[in-house]
């Protein structure tokens, strides 16, 4: 059984077709794996102990799958990782949910986040941190870190998460594992509880690109429900697995190579230039004239849209109700008590940008600067077919080293960040290890609606390197 | 640096309630990052269009068709309070 922490997800389900194993054993593995590791990571809030019966069909069918606590799933207990919806029940499903149980994959349990996506370490939880696979005394990332941390110790073959600032790639990063954000509009957020609804996307978390082709070709598509999800048509991204044809450029942001940039970080991406080199991928130079700008766009556009989504939660149709004499008294306690520090944060720097006498000056002025920002891709993607940038400018960092200073935080997503501003595809993979044995994530980043081209160049990376087969050691295990 | 007026009143437009003890801390925290995000000022954007969508689609329409939920139940029982199928809040009018 212990082989199956070795297998592909896509190869799980292949063994479970051709009747060398059953569902149920595979389910079962993994869930005692759960119990077994988690309580040293605290990666799994909630692990389901039944497997509902599996009817639909696909490539994956029979696999378990993990899902980030901001996905609905009908019925079961929903938090956002926040005091505030400690007792929510989901009353539907989400669209991915429905998407993953036709595609007859079971779930085995919800993961750990920063509270409402907001956080970069997964400390802003109302559940505790997560810890890091690779050292138990570091971050695993956030917001996606207890997805990132349960595929990384191989507690579950992969899970979804979400991603408006790198939530999704900067815990791969950090982590050693895939993590995939597909292009704005590729997967319908019907169900996926609102953070910053012009950046927000779901995506896969995998060890290898052959399962994160797999999961988007379950997931994406076009969604009635939310009017956001693009018509595009939607290739099947297995294809890229077998596609060797053609000479890729790779373009090299100047910007993302700059100062603070950790040196073993650097030269583990440099060694990663240089292996794609030896495939004959090409390599050229450019620039994103703007990204300096990307993290006050971002955290304004950001925070202004969840100041504007969290106004829900307000203690009257859901959630919990602080102790009250009047409507006014019930909204204020209700959120004073619910939100967490960073929660509250968001919600002040949102309104502040949005209030009147400000909104020209940062809201207005965000938007603009995005349109900038967005315009450096559109020139550089005349001349590249993807471009290769660190994910984070560090690895994994210690556990309460930057939860006093949330602007150090905030610079942790320096590399992810223009990717959502943009609504373009990006995915972070193992790259490597520092000496210290910490994993660093290489991150590829894609024009709109071409996730093809990175599963291309993360396919051929992966098959002459070793680094995503690598399982970390826990100690407890 | 942003004085704790200002965040005092950004405090009351959220409806979030807040100890003056932790309103400091925010004054602290939100000056940072507020002193961060006024790098924004460098640039001279005025002819540039805000972009306020992704903006790679037309308009989106449905069908205009209704559809009804049927469990209401289901929704009222995560309710923090409720009396039959309504809502429950404290007194509004006097």
């Amino acid at each position: 059984m212990e082989e199956l922490l070795n297998l592909t997800g896509f190869e799980i389900a292949r063994r479970i077709k051709l009747k060398k194993i059953a569902g149920k054993e595979v389910y079962d593995f993994f869930q005692e794996r759960i119990k077994m590791v988690n309580p040293a990571l605290n990666s799994f809030i909630t692990k389901y102990t039944n497997v509902d019966k599996i009817e639909g069909n696909s490539s994956l069918s029979g696999v378990p799958i993990a899902l980030k606590d901001n996905i609905c799933i009908k019925g079961k207990r929903i938090t956002c990782a926040s005091r505030i919806l400690s007792k929510h029940k989901a009353v539907y499903d989400a669209t991915v949910v429905e998407k993953i149980k036709k595609a007859g994959l079971s779930i085995s349990g919800i993961t750990n986040m920063d509270e409402f996506a907001f956080g970069s370490s997964t400390e802003n939880s109302c559940y505790g941190v997560t810890k890091n696979p690779w050292d138990l005394s570091r971050v695993s990332g956030g917001s996606s870190g207890g997805s990132a941390a349960a595929v990384a110790a191989r507690l579950v073959p992969f899970a979804l998460g979400s991603d408006t600032g790198g939530s999704i790639r900067q815990p791969s990063s950090l982590c050693g594992v895939v993590g995939f954000k597909p292009t704005y509009g590729r997967v319908s957020r019907y169900g996926l509880i609102a953070f910053g609804s012009s950046l927000d996307q779901i995506g896969p978390v995998t060890t290898n690109f052959i399962d994160s082709a797999h999961l988007l070709n379950i997931i994406c598509g076009c969604d009635s429900k939310d009017s956001t999800s693009s018509d595009k048509q939607l290739p099947d991204f297995t294809q890229a697995l077998r596609n060797v044809d053609g000479v890729i450029k790779i373009g090299l942001p100047k910007e993302y190579f700059g100062t603070g940039l950790d040196s073993e970080v650097r030269e583990i991406i440099n060694n990663v230039v240089k292996i794609f080199k030896e495939k004959k991928v090409q390599f050229k130079e450019i620039s994103l004239p703007h990204t300096e700008y990307a993290v006050a766009t971002y955290y304004i556009i950001a925070s202004s849209e969840a100041s504007s989504n969290l106004q829900r939660f307000d203690g009257v149709k859901y959630g919990t109700r602080a102790e009250c004499s009047s409507l006014k008294e019930l909204y204020s306690k209700t959120r004073g008590h619910g939100f967490g520090e960073e929660a509250k944060r968001r919600i002040l720097l949102g309104t502040h940008s949005l209030s009147s006498g400000y909104y020209e000056a940062y809201y207005l002025k965000a938007l603009k600067v995005r349109r900038l920002i967005r315009n450096d891709f559109d020139n550089a993607f005349k001349d590249v077919d993807a471009i290769l940038t660190p994910t984070a400018p560090t690895t994994a960092f210690k556990i309460g080293e930057k939860a006093d200073d949330p602007l150090s935080m905030y610079l942790s997503d320096i590399y992810t960040i223009s990717a959502n501003l943009a609504g373009i595809p990006a995915v972070s993979f193992p790259g490597g290890f520092t000496k210290s044995n910490l994993p660093v994530g290489v991150q590829l980043i894609g024009r709109h609606f071409d996730e093809s081209t990175l599963i291309q160049l993360g396919f051929l990376f992966q098959k002459v390197t070793d680094f995503h087969k690598a399982i970390p050691k826990i100690s407890n295990e | 640096m942003t004085d704790l007026k200002t965040v005092e009143k950004v405090v009351a437009l959220a409806m979030i309630d807040i100890n003056d003890e932790d309103k400091l801390k925010m004054q602290h925290q939100l000056s940072k990052i507020i002193d961060y995000v006024d790098k924004l000022k460098e640039l001279n954007v005025e002819d540039i269009e805000p972009m306020r969508s992704l903006d790679c689609q037309r308009n989106v329409f449905r069908e205009d068709k209704d559809f009804s939920f049927l469990e209401r139940e289901v929704i009222l029982e995560n309710a923090p309070s409720r009396e039959g199928a309504f809502f429950k809040i404290p007194k509004v009018i006097g």
